[in-house]
């Protein structure tokens, strides 16, 4: 591992404004992905700004019947909270699909959100990797491509967005909520969150640079079937080969999300228009094809 | 087989443990090593100056240990190299298998994947604070009485989750196997093995861990 600097921030706007002041300076909050990128050396930070004492770990409601998780709520204490298991089953379901026990007591919800793909031409530092050093290339293309994306993938990378979590904040409607160094606060909805690859791999959300997640809020529960069904290699603890995520009303109306198929959690209107008429009628317009 | 036993030992065999002998061997390749070592630090920028440190208090077993880290050591690396508490193993050190479980603030976390200057003033709890050989804590025996162990490498993470498993049930924490997100999760071994899957065990001693918990989860009900 490279050497770095260590600061603990007290406040959000503390955390933002340190990580401007510090050339290559990263936020660091449960570090579960953060620093096996770091051993690896895929990711380097010079600094670590630790905003695990900021103060963002509270779900609280929100006035008009949502919900809103502070970024450092564990990804335990989420699954867990009655509030969420009553009326949005499908995080539950997505978050507790994910990881293993440990991981998920450390595992912030804002870090989940900005974990890195887990393709493994992006792991392994002898291949090119457009995503980990943009311009040199995809070894994906033409290589094992099996756990990675079909569809809007680009000619300069395959991969996939490996969070659970994500597909169910999808389909139900999230917004994340950021600061910055000089204190603007902004909303973006998660359907704008994350990027798709194009010729900029590299960025894999519409984040600023040195912009802090504060909260993630849910609107008021919709209610219905929640659903998260996972695909993988083994039983437990492994990433989707695919994922889907549900939420199915009395009338067979609803939403679809997947997962582990994209560069972000995919969920299409055309797919939740064609709901009633059955699952495969929804999988239609998703898009797929096969890679080479 | 008795027989086959040597009736001899080599009477002047040094008194040598494989930690001594690794640790020893280790040193000299690394003293071996070092000009080249030093002659590549000197010439990179990055490392020129001091190796970045920080003041990291942690409390361990219930005693205090005032540290002064590279910022780069591990959970993990702290309590084996600096504390000697050897108990906890480092497996993967990705965060994968398991081995380096501990418990901090009474929740189970991978000691690999996490920085020791993140835990200023935590507690930690290693399997050396759970029981001791003269007081084994109930799923220590529980483990040796249900052999729920081979080669033992990864036994002290099992552990250590195993101790956390049946409190996160006690909370009510759910699992990906949980039926019914609304109730109290069952202790089933469905749900044991689900919960322990975070633990890796290369000689396969699962269904006998399984037993152990058992045990230990029926006798606290």
């Amino acid at each position: 591992m490279k050497t770095f600097t260590y600061e603990r921030a007290r406040t959000p706007a503390e955390a933002a404004a340190a990580i401007a002041r510090t050339p290559g300076a990263r936020f660091i909050a449960g570090g579960t992905n953060l620093l096996d990128l770091m051993k690896l050396e895929i990711d380097t930070p010079a600094h670590l700004v630790d905003v695990n004492h900021i103060g963002l770990d509270q779900i609280a409601a929100t006035p008009n019947g949502g919900l809103r998780i502070g970024a450092l709520v564990r990804n335990t204490e989420l699954a867990a909270d009655a509030t969420v298991r009553r009326g949005y089953g499908v995080l539950s379901r997505a978050l507790l699909a994910g990881a293993s026990a440990q991981l998920r007591n450390k595992a912030t919800t804002a870090g989940n959100l900005l974990q890195r793909t887990r393709c493994p031409y992006f792991y392994d530092t002898n291949q090119a990797c457009n995503k980990r050093q943009p311009g040199s290339g995809c070894a994906a293309i033409g290589g094992f491509t099996r756990g990675l994306a079909i569809i809007g993938h680009s000619d300069a990378c395959l991969a996939t967005h490996p969070s659970d979590m994500a597909v169910a904040m999808r389909a139900l409607d999230a917004v994340v909520e950021t600061v910055r160094a000089h204190g603007a606060t902004r909303r973006i909805a998660i359907a704008d969150f994350y990027r798709l690859p194009g010729n900029s791999p590299e960025r894999d959300t519409n984040l600023a640079p040195g912009e802090l997640i504060t909260s993630v809020v849910l609107p008021p529960p919709v209610g219905g079937q929640h659903f998260y069904r996972k695909v993988r290699d083994r039983a437990s603890y492994a990433f989707a080969l695919v994922s889907v995520a549900a939420i199915v009303q009395q009338d067979g109306s609803g939403c679809v999300a997947l997962g582990g198929v994209a560069h972000q959690p995919w969920r299409r209107q055309e797919a939740d228009s064609a709901l009633p008429q059955g699952a495969r009628a929804a999988m239609a317009p998703a898009g797929g094809r096969q890679t080479d | 087989m008795p027989d086959t036993m040597p009736k001899n030992p080599v009477p002047s065999a040094p008194a040598i443990d494989r930690r001594t002998f690794i640790a020893t061997s280790s040193g000299a390749v690394a003293a071996t090593m070092l000009p080249g070592v030093s002659k590549a630090a000197g010439q990179s920028p990055s490392t020129s100056g001091a190796i970045p440190s920080a003041k990291t208090t942690l409390n361990v077993n219930g005693k205090q240990h005032h540290f002064d880290l590279d910022t780069r050591v591990t959970l993990l690396d702290a309590l084996r190299e600096h504390l000697h508490l050897t108990g906890t193993k480092k497996g993967c050190d990705h965060g994968q298998c398991g081995a380096c479980t501990v418990l901090v603030g009474g929740r189970r976390i991978n000691s690999c994947l996490s920085l020791a200057v993140m835990h200023d003033g935590d507690h930690v709890t290693t399997i050396e604070g759970l029981g001791t050989p003269d007081k084994l804590h109930a799923m220590q025996a529980a483990f040796v009485k249900h052999d729920g162990y081979q080669c033992g490498y990864c036994t002290p993470g099992q552990i250590c989750s195993a101790v956390a498993t049946l409190d996160e049930i006690k909370r009510g924490v759910p699992s990906h196997v949980t039926g019914d997100l609304n109730a109290a999760p069952l202790l089933s071994a469905e749900e044991l093995r689900e919960r322990m899957s975070g633990n890796i065990c290369r000689c396969g001693a699962y269904s006998n861990i399984i037993d152990a918990i058992t045990d230990v989860a029926g006798s606290r009900a």
